[in-house]
């Protein structure tokens, strides 16, 4: 699924813009990661794709389609998010949940079908969530209930996978479960766009990393490209060191401390 | 830990059969005790000799319209009450947390003080009240945007809630006594007693309605358990679903509390019992919601009427007592699972 993004530009209210001039395009198959500074504009850019928010100008296609011209069912049967946090509201299975990514295929009094029911098993068994089917969605970890989410997005069977910061709340361990999962679709040729702050990750994940800068978008290209010393000085003002995977030859950012008083 | 379903598949049907035995059991008992035959024979035969007149005319004009009433008003709040705690995804919300009770209140007592003969303006003034005190709430909570904030809302709810109340206070003050009082009081209380065929005829098709156009909304509700955005991503307008279920509690409450006052606690605890017999699937949950508010209320109904035979208690007072008490054990027992 290709995506365009021509010049847009957003905010909450008109003095404050959030979004400037924002240029875009992503690749059927592409992943890309948005980086940047807390505030950057990452989850609004993502918003605005996922037609959320509405851009003030510019413009946002989908195939070629303007994004204002689908509803929000088409949408629905295109995309699939997964925000940093959902709420709980009831007290749904997991199962139960993940069967909600149906919703936007299914006919509003039909029963699970066959292709339904094909489609939740294999995106329990993708986000490695099958052992916890029966259980309740108050109940689970926060690193499983990610992954429920991940699993009800996949349900939806979406050509375009959004991810707002999936694993901030994550420990080391749920964080690699869950970008593997990830980074497998990715693979298996799921156009991603991810916001996330571990660049170490992103540049594992990514085929491309954009970095977000008050609302402008202040490089593109390859994770060797944009993960650079100075780059990463521009963007966030921290001095880190760049290196490469001992065993990946990825781009690996380490930030070191800095006393205030040495 | 798996959630509690305990009687996920059989509730509706337990349930419905439990319907016919609660209006039975609502035509018979009462200060006048009616024999199941008197009661079947009424309904059935209009001139049979076999049953006496007085039986058949208690039956036919008094009690089947009584428990129709309340079986309807009783499915009314409850299913309003899913509505609301599903739009807000709060537990706490009911089909008053919109001001609707206390705009209906207002304009009851308007209608008691300022007409004469009330038998036609109670309902209507009381309608008219909730349906002002919706309005301006859901004027208020629309941004700049054109979007409703759901937060607004029960904020405006509140508001515009006391500021009836304080409407009602006065009304009550400036009518200084004597019968009238007692009457808005006694309505405010909540009762089936001005039941009647023509309440029954106006409530049925709105109550019928307006449950099976929730219960069709209801995979739409179990998206929004996902958040308002949740919900967007699954491909349901939360905006155009707020809409439809404000509108549709607004005619189910209005026209409910028209007939017999605000009844309190079973568009607060009905919903709750229900999750806990089918789970949070609200499309399970609403027709269980519908027939156990509706048994609910012609049992509560029942008590009210011989409890202090013959004078009658209130039935929001009965609706309290159990439901109070009910609602605090499940707080304490099922606590933040609620």
């Amino acid at each position: 699924m290709h995506i365009a993004m021509e010049n847009i530009t957003f905010g909450y209210d008109a003095a404050t813009p959030v979004i400037r001039g924002v240029d875009l395009a992503v690749a059927s198959g592409e992943s890309i990661a948005l980086a940047g500074p807390n505030g950057s504009g990452k989850s609004t850019l993502l918003k605005l794709v996922s037609g959320v928010l509405r851009p003030d100008s510019g413009a946002i296609e989908i195939d070629r389609v303007p994004i204002r011209a689908l509803s929000v069912r088409q949408i629905a049967r295109n995309l699939a998010m997964v925000a940093q946090e959902r709420p709980v509201g009831f007290d749904f299975t997991v199962r139960e949940v993940v069967a909600m990514g149906r919703i936007p295929h299914r006919a509003r009094f039909a029963r699970e079908s066959v292709e339904d029911h094909l489609a939740i098993e294999q995106a329990m068994e993708l986000a490695d969530i099958r052992g916890l089917a029966s259980r309740s969605i108050r109940a689970v970890s926060g690193g499983e209930r990610q992954r429920v989410y991940l699993g009800m997005a996949l349900a939806q069977q979406p050509r375009l996978l959004l991810l707002d910061e999936p694993t901030t709340h994550l420990d080391l361990r749920h964080q690699v479960q869950f970008m593997s999962i990830v980074q497998e679709r990715s693979t298996a040729g799921m156009t991603v766009l991810i916001a996330i702050h571990d660049l170490t990750l992103a540049a594992q994940a990514a085929h491309r990393i954009a970095l977000l800068s008050s609302g402008r978008l202040a490089v593109v290209g390859t994770p060797n490209e944009v993960l650079t010393q100075s780059n990463v000085k521009q963007v966030f003002g921290v001095e880190v060191t760049v290196g490469k995977h001992p065993k990946l030859g990825t781009v690996c950012v380490l930030p070191a401390l800095t006393p205030r008083h040495s | 830990m798996a959630p509690v379903r305990r009687v996920a598949r059989w509730g509706v049907w337990i349930l419905a059969g439990l319907v016919p035995i609660s209006l039975l059991a609502g035509i018979i008992v009462g200060p006048v005790m009616i024999p199941a035959r008197d009661v079947a024979g009424s309904l059935i035969d209009s001139a049979s000799d076999s049953v006496s007149p007085i039986h058949r005319v208690i039956v036919r004009r008094i009690r089947l319209p009584r428990v129709l009433l309340g079986f309807l008003v009783g499915s009314a709040l409850a299913v309003s009450g899913v509505a609301m705690q599903g739009l807000f995804r709060n537990p706490l919300a009911s089909p008053y947390v919109l001001g609707i009770a206390s705009g209906a209140s207002t304009g009851a007592a308007l209608a008691i003080l300022l007409a004469a003969s009330s038998i036609l303006f109670l309902p209507l003034g009381a309608f008219i009240g909730a349906t002002v005190a919706i309005l301006i709430v859901y004027g208020l909570s629309r941004g700049k945007d054109q979007r409703t904030s759901i937060f607004t809302l029960i904020l405006s709810g509140v508001a515009v809630g006391a500021l009836f109340s304080a409407a009602t206070s006065f009304l009550i003050f400036l009518s200084s006594g004597g019968e009238k009082l007692s009457d808005v009081l006694f309505w405010i209380m909540g009762g089936l007693g001005r039941a009647s065929w023509t309440s029954v005829g106006i409530l049925a098709p709105i109550v019928c309605t307006g449950t099976v156009v929730v219960w069709a909304l209801s995979r739409d509700l179990n998206a929004l358990t996902l958040g308002e955005e949740g919900a967007f991503h699954v491909g349901v307008h939360p905006d155009s679903l707020a809409r439809w279920l404000l509108g549709l509690t607004t005619v189910l409450t209005a026209t409910a509390v028209a007939m017999a006052g605000t009844i309190g606690f079973i568009g607060l605890v009905i919903p709750h019992v229900a999750r806990i017999l089918v789970g949070p699937d609200h499309r399970r949950l609403v027709p269980v919601a519908a027939l156990s508010g509706g048994c609910f209320l012609v049992w509560s109904d029942m008590a009210a009427r011989i409890v202090f035979a013959p004078a009658e208690l209130p039935v929001g007072v009965i609706t309290a007592f159990l439901g109070a008490p009910f609602f605090l054990f499940l707080l304490k027992t099922r606590g933040a699972r609620l």
